[in-house]
């Protein structure tokens, strides 16, 4: 029998549903409310990958790296966690605790490590602690076979898996974990790669994506983003957009919102009607990174330390709902699915192409 | 019969029945095909002087003649071809190199019409150019790598000089001199009028056209004809040209004849004099001293212009490439083997050189394998003759494309290849003024704009097909495109997959 390719050996365009909810208070509540709103969308995602991103999960572990990983053997196992001791100090292992479900099957070994890198191997690489924790997530990922980091941030982590988001939720049993904010993806692939690597969310340090849409201007973003050392190994859409937005916030230091002007940069049109400072400033932000320009469909949340970013392609030909209750920001692919979990909200408003919705705690609040 | 005797490529076949001996066609002849016979009262032709221009079919108001391939042969051969045969009766004769104008016209691939386009279906929408914004608009030049900020913690918005096109299309150089006063006017009329540029090419500036210095390329030479600090500061850009498509590492040549009255005063040359521009630049023997030129460029004109450096695509053209990119420059030109000229030897034009198609494939990847495809911009040429062809030069890694033999053809040129003979009967290549006169600036940068117009409609068009608002979201996006009837090889050169992959 012919088997299908693995997620990145083949490009597999698509179609999904996302929803987020965060309290800008920072007050925590479970992941409950995710697997409501996304099992409303069910018909959105055809079962064949979802998952959650839970923001400020871990507070015992606040400062230490949490990682995630898929193990296909128990070897890969071994390897990968004598790579770890190598460069970091792990204060604590464990096996993800899930509960079995009849629609979530041929599960792989699933592992949580809380790590610092080692002072001394920090110290050799002469990189700063994020840029020497990317670099040996992307080791691992690349470099042995059956090990897959997939969550590697602080003080938040990624659950993901083959099968309908509501069903990886109670797998995972993301009601147990509280967090302040909260990201769910179901996906619709076009393919059935069966790899639970190439569920979504997305994940790379704090920076978490969920993603709906299939961009037509991938190979140009791919392209342009590997020249700075980035590899696309999953040939997705949404790894090469978390990359962009790593280059382009943590590397380049741009904020969020000027993030946003340049992968969904303004029509020339647009930048033309401008005052002269910010024409200025918006042409050259647009000339500077012209090849991370993303075109074609996508509604994307962003999640990060703190805070949610949504931003809709600069056509909007996606869906994007956001509302607002309370301490409450809501966004989601439909209404439908923030009706479920906040029928009454104080407003509720579709962000315009290319507009971000940026939400972070209120000042002085903890994550 | 003599050895040397060769019967002539072309025939002119006039229907009598309809030929009014309005003596038009012989009036419109520069190369003296047509005359009128008293005697016997007819029109009656010398067709071995005939090149196939077409200039008296297109004008003759009784549509009486048309122009046939002679069925004439030597006695089949797959090996000795008539041409191979008569080229050897031709250089027995005259000790001489052949000389031969325009692009290769062998049978050479095309890797262009090997390639095809991508549109989305289903999965994706694709977006309609009548009902949305579609950009086309490119900025050419170096790009910081770096944002810096002020102390307020604004962006410095300090640009590196930059070309803006609003269509990736540039006319590219043709000097002063290889072609007309009147074709010169025409493009750039053209460029103002469409948002691009044209270029001088190694002939100067004529002073008339230094009030379209916005849109204007300098180029600068081997030979150095035409350059002056006036020169320099008039142009939008300076163009160092170390080599071209069509005739890669030699330099060339206007003959004396063609240097006359203005056109010696823009090369500020003699009237008469052969101008002959060197195969190296004498100040330029290796790359760090294309970096002192580009430099020294630079300085002369305060940092304000960028400058291209253009080269013919050969062997080693990524090398090179990336050299020239470490060099200063801020665009780099490439010419692919099949373009065009005004005069070059027939075995170098021939035979020297490599596809553009392969050329840019290979450059776009090793300066992004390099990290440094941002530092400069390509622009590609070498036989760009259709929207289809500039979709798939971006696709494959292109900023933008130069284009001259598509330009004059817009302007009239129809291909006889005989640029070198000076007798252009379109008023193109050639500086009789009696030929000059027969193209209107006018309309020929009319046709022009039409011509950019009409394929800013189609690039636009397959763009939104692909569900693409915006060309840098197509440029080096190469998944959008798919080889057909080529091998692994080919490619894995080109970084592209086979259709149905």
């Amino acid at each position: 029998m012919e088997s299908f390719q693995r997620e990145g050996d083949v490009r597999i365009p698509a179609g999904c549903a996302i929803s987020s909810m965060f309290s800008k208070t920072g007050r925590k509540f479970s992941g409950e409310g995710m697997i409501k709103s996304i099992s409303i969308m069910h018909d959105r995602s055809n079962g064949l990958g979802g998952g959650f991103a839970g923001y400020g999960i871990y507070p015992e572990y606040k400062d230490f790296y949490a990682f995630h990983v898929f193990y296909d053997s128990d070897d890969a196992r071994h390897i990968t966690e004598d790579f770890i001791d190598e460069h970091f100090d792990i204060v604590n292992l464990s096996k993800i605790p899930t509960k079995k479900n009849k629609n979530i099957t041929d599960e792989p070994l699933i592992w949580r490590y809380f790590v610092t890198p080692l002072p001394t191997k920090l110290a050799q690489s002469q990189l700063e602690e994020d840029e020497y924790t990317v670099r040996c997530v992307v080791k691992i990922n690349t470099h042995i076979k059956g090990a897959y980091v997939f969550s590697s941030g602080k003080n938040m982590g990624i659950f993901k898996a083959v099968g309908y988001p509501e069903d990886v939720g109670r797998f995972y049993r993301v009601d147990e974990y509280e967090g302040y904010a909260w990201t769910v993806h179901g996906r619709y692939p076009t393919n059935t790669p069966g790899w639970w690597g190439g569920a979504h969310p997305f994940g790379l340090l704090d920076y978490s994506i969920v993603h709906n849409g299939e961009i037509s201007s991938y190979d140009a973003n791919r392209r342009a983003i590997e020249m700075y050392g980035y590899r696309c190994t999953l040939q997705t859409d949404t790894e090469v957009i978390t990359y962009m937005i790593d280059y382009l916030h943590r590397k380049q230091k741009l904020s969020l919102e000027e993030c946003a002007h340049v992968i969904a940069a303004p029509f020339w049109s647009t930048i033309d009607r401008m005052n002269e400072d910010k024409k200025r400033e918006y042409t050259y932000l647009r000339n500077t990174f012209s090849s991370l320009l993303i075109n074609g469909p996508f509604s994307i949340i962003l999640g990060f330390d703190g805070g949610l970013m949504a931003l809709n392609d600069r056509l909007k030909l996606r869906s994007l709902v956001a509302a607002e209750k309370n301490d409450m920001v809501y966004f989601s692919s439909e209404e439908s699915a923030i009706k479920i979990i906040e029928p009454n909200p104080d407003r509720i408003w579709y962000p315009k192409g290319g507009e971000p919705v940026i939400v972070t705690l209120n000042e002085g609040v903890e994550a | 019969m003599a050895i040397n005797y060769i019967y002539p490529e072309y025939e002119v076949v006039r229907n009598y029945d309809r030929c009014i001996s309005c003596r038009v066609c012989e009036r419109q002849c520069a190369n003296l095909v047509h005359h009128y016979d008293t005697k016997r009262g007819k029109m009656i032709c010398d067709e071995s002087k005939c090149v196939a221009c077409h200039r008296c079919v297109a004008l003759c108001p009784t549509r009486a003649l048309k122009i046939v391939k002679s069925d004439h042969t030597f006695k089949e051969n797959a090996n000795w071809t008539g041409e191979k045969i008569t080229n050897i009766y031709r250089q027995a004769e005259s000790g001489g190199v052949l000389l031969a104008s325009m692009g290769t016209p062998k049978n050479y691939p095309v890797y262009w019409d090997k390639i095809l386009i991508n549109a989305s279906q289903v999965t994706n929408p694709s977006i309609d150019p009548l009902r949305e914004p579609m950009e086309t608009k490119v900025f050419l030049g170096h790009k910081n790598d770096k944002i810096v900020r002020d102390q307020y913690g604004r962006i410095k918005c300090d640009e590196t000089p930059q070309l803006e096109l609003q269509v990736p299309v540039m006319f590219s150089a043709m000097s002063y001199g290889s072609i007309s006063y009147n074709a010169h006017k025409s493009l750039a009329m053209a460029s103002k009028k469409l948002g691009i540029y044209y270029n001088t090419g190694e002939g100067g500036l004529h002073e008339d056209f230094y009030e379209y210095g916005p849109n204007t390329i300098v180029q600068i030479a081997s030979g150095r004809f035409g350059v002056h600090p006036d020169y320099l500061k008039a142009g939008a850009a300076l163009e160092i040209k170390m080599g071209q498509g069509a005739k890669p590492g030699i330099g060339g040549h206007l003959p004396g004849a063609k240097i006359v009255g203005d056109v010696s005063k823009t090369r500020m040359i003699p009237e008469g004099s052969d101008a002959i521009s060197p195969a190296p630049h004498h100040d330029i023997y290796s790359i760090e001293d294309l970096r002192q030129l580009v430099y020294t460029l630079k300085e002369a004109t305060n940092y304000t212009k960028p400058v291209i450096v253009k080269i013919a695509a050969v062997h080693n053209v990524s090398a090179i490439a990336s050299g020239v990119a470490r060099s200063g420059a801020d665009i780099i030109a490439i010419d692919g083997f099949r373009g065009g000229t005004g005069a070059a030897p027939a075995a170098i034009r021939d035979n020297v050189g490599i596809p553009i198609e392969l050329a840019l494939a290979s450059v776009d990847k090793r300066l992004r394998d390099e990290g440094i495809r941002n530092d400069v911009s390509l622009v590609v040429g070498g036989s760009i003759r259709s929207s289809a062809d500039i979709v798939k030069a971006i696709a494959l890694g292109a900023d933008a494309v130069y284009i001259a033999t598509s330009a004059l053809i817009a302007l009239g040129c129809h291909l006889c290849r005989s640029c070198h003979s000076g007798r252009c009967n379109w008023g193109i290549a050639t500086q009789r003024p009696d030929l000059v006169k027969r193209l209107n600036p006018e309309i020929g940068s009319e046709k022009l704009v039409n011509l950019i117009h009409a394929w800013q409609h189609e690039i636009k068009e397959m763009m939104g097909g692909m569900g693409i608002n915006s060309i840098e979201a197509l440029r080096g996006n190469r998944a959008m495109l798919r080889g057909i009837g080529l091998t692994r090889e080919e490619l894995d050169i080109l970084g592209i997959k086979h259709a149905g992959e």
